[in-house]
């Protein structure tokens, strides 16, 4: 489980995170929406360590990350996948070294066992045979697949994503949310997606969650969020400039 | 007026604090590569990619530098000692300058413009590119992985080019000196050979490893600052070029204080 309180955050004069709450059952998919700069990211990358808050707490499984110094973070961050945005694949090394990078350096196994665990979650994500390609071949599509087998190559307890559909054609965007919902039910993961490709949202969360001013305004279903009367998540859904979100 | 002096104490305050602050963040980078020192020995290999990227890729800039270098030297101290000073002492006064300032400094000016700025760019491009975040987000340290093997590539090869670059040199003096100048041959190398000291040899190669260590420094430290996007890349560039060069000409000067002063004072 992974449970948040009070999260505050200001980076710059703006208060990114003020006083965030959220707690994310074991074995759910959670989605988080919200306007680009309400701090999606910003949550993501502190519920893996990779920045401190100003205030509150993150709890995984019941430890709290602020009281952990980096090496125990990193044990905590072992348990963790992350997809980012940009699919953030290393240049200068091949689609199969990518994917093995994280459990080489840990020695989590023997090489012979690491080659058929990066030929594995290649063939998951559906790029079967692409070991040896160069990131710098590969379209955006098939960067972010790379990096979604990287993500899941030390079979972690959660998964981050960081808009894993943005930028990619509707249909590339279906695959990539596809993958989402079958690495849910093959690993049992709990994963957090930060998205504002709401039918993404629809197609891979149990739960949608929108962020506002720093704060969690709404959380349900996603049916839920589609019937809410909730002003904030009407406009947003609705995609209209006008309402209480000012631009 | 007291108004404008107030604004401008405020101002300097300020930018004495951003440089004790900036100090402070290079010590701490340097400090905890010095502690991921002894694992990043496990990725040797990035460490051999590096010494190739730094010191075998800077050989053709490095050879034409020298080599022009040289014949400058040699043209310059023909035209110095006429009258003054027999011609018999050019090779003399060319390894010697060579070897003591023009070889270390010239070859870290150079590779410093070529190396720090491509350290700055490659790891500014990972940090926009969250890739240096994935690093973390895998638990695999950022200092490991790229400064520790820049850093150590830096110190070991500059040397190793600076040795090369004096060679040069001292080859394209004695070009100079033959063809153009008239000296015998025989005459420039028995000048080289008499005037040729191993404690300046020492001295220009324990300022090329400090001068690599600056470099690598620069280059990693302000590829890690980088902001923003294309624009941050290039000012952080900008930065690691002009960083390198001002730091690499004032530590010569004081270590020309204490190897000349002090060390090989006798």
């Amino acid at each position: 489980m992974i449970r948040i309180r009070g999260l505050s955050k200001r980076l710059g004069r703006k208060q990114v995170l003020d006083g965030l709450d959220l707690e994310i059952p074991s074995g759910e998919t959670w989605v988080i929406i919200g306007r680009s700069g309400t701090g999606k990211s910003v949550l993501l990358k502190h519920i893996i360590g990779l920045m401190k808050p100003d205030a509150g707490s993150i709890e995984i499984d019941g430890e709290d990350l602020a009281a952990m110094d980096e090496s125990q973070i990193n044990e905590v961050r072992k348990r963790f996948g992350m997809l980012f945005q940009s699919s953030a694949l290393f240049d200068s090394l091949s689609v199969g070294e990518n994917v093995g990078l994280a459990l080489r350096e840990h020695r989590m196994m023997p090489e012979d066992k690491i080659r058929e665990r990066v030929t594995e979650r290649l063939d998951w994500v559906g790029l079967a045979g692409s070991e040896k390609q160069r990131p710098s071949d590969l379209s955006g599509g098939m960067r972010k697949r790379v990096g979604l087998a990287r993500a899941i190559a030390m079979d972690p307890q959660f998964i981050l994503y960081d808009e894993p559909t943005t930028g990619l054609d509707p249909i590339t965007a279906d695959v990539i949310d596809q993958l989402i919902r079958a690495m849910q039910q093959r690993m049992r993961v709990t994963s957090v997606v930060v998205t504002h490709d709401l039918a993404s949202a629809y197609k891979v969360g149990d739960r949608i969650a929108m962020l506002h001013d720093g704060k969690v305004v709404f959380q349900g279903t996603p049916e839920e969020t589609r019937a809410s009367r909730d002003p904030l998540v009407k406009q947003f859904i609705e995609g209209s400039s006008e309402g209480p979100i000012q631009v | 007026m007291e108004e404008i002096a107030a604004r401008g104490a405020r101002y300097a305050r300020r930018r004495v604090a951003d440089w004790f602050a900036e100090v402070g963040r290079i010590t701490l980078m340097v400090g905890e590569a010095a502690r991921a020192f002894v694992p990043a020995l496990r990725s040797f290999r990035l460490i051999v990619d590096q010494m190739n990227t730094i010191g075998v890729g800077s050989l053709w800039l490095v050879t034409v530098v020298s080599l022009f270098t040289g014949g400058v030297a040699a043209v310059q101290a023909a035209y110095q000692f006429s009258s003054v000073v027999p011609l018999k002492f050019i090779g003399a006064v060319i390894v010697r300058s060579v070897i003591i300032e023009l070889g270390p400094v010239l070859t870290a000016l150079v590779v410093g413009g070529r190396v720090g700025a491509s350290i700055a760019a490659e790891l500014g491009t990972m940090k926009v590119t969250e890739q240096i975040d994935a690093l973390r987000a895998m638990a695999l340290n950022p200092i490991r992985f790229l400064v520790v093997p820049r850093l150590v590539a830096s110190i070991l090869m500059l040397p190793v080019v600076t040795i090369y670059a004096n060679a040069i040199a001292v080859f394209g003096g004695f070009v100079v000196a033959t063809v153009a100048i008239g000296i015998s041959g025989h005459i420039y190398v028995t000048g080289v050979k008499q005037y040729f000291f191993i404690k300046d040899l020492s001295s220009g190669l324990l300022k090329s490893m400090v001068f690599g260590g600056i470099i690598g420094v620069m280059g990693c430290y302000h590829g890690f600052r980088t902001e923003g996007g294309a624009e941050g890349v290039g000012k952080a560039t900008t930065n690691a070029v002009v960083a390198s060069c001002v730091l690499v000409l004032i530590t010569d000067y004081l270590l020309a204080h204490v190897l000349f002063r002090v060390i090989f004072a006798s």
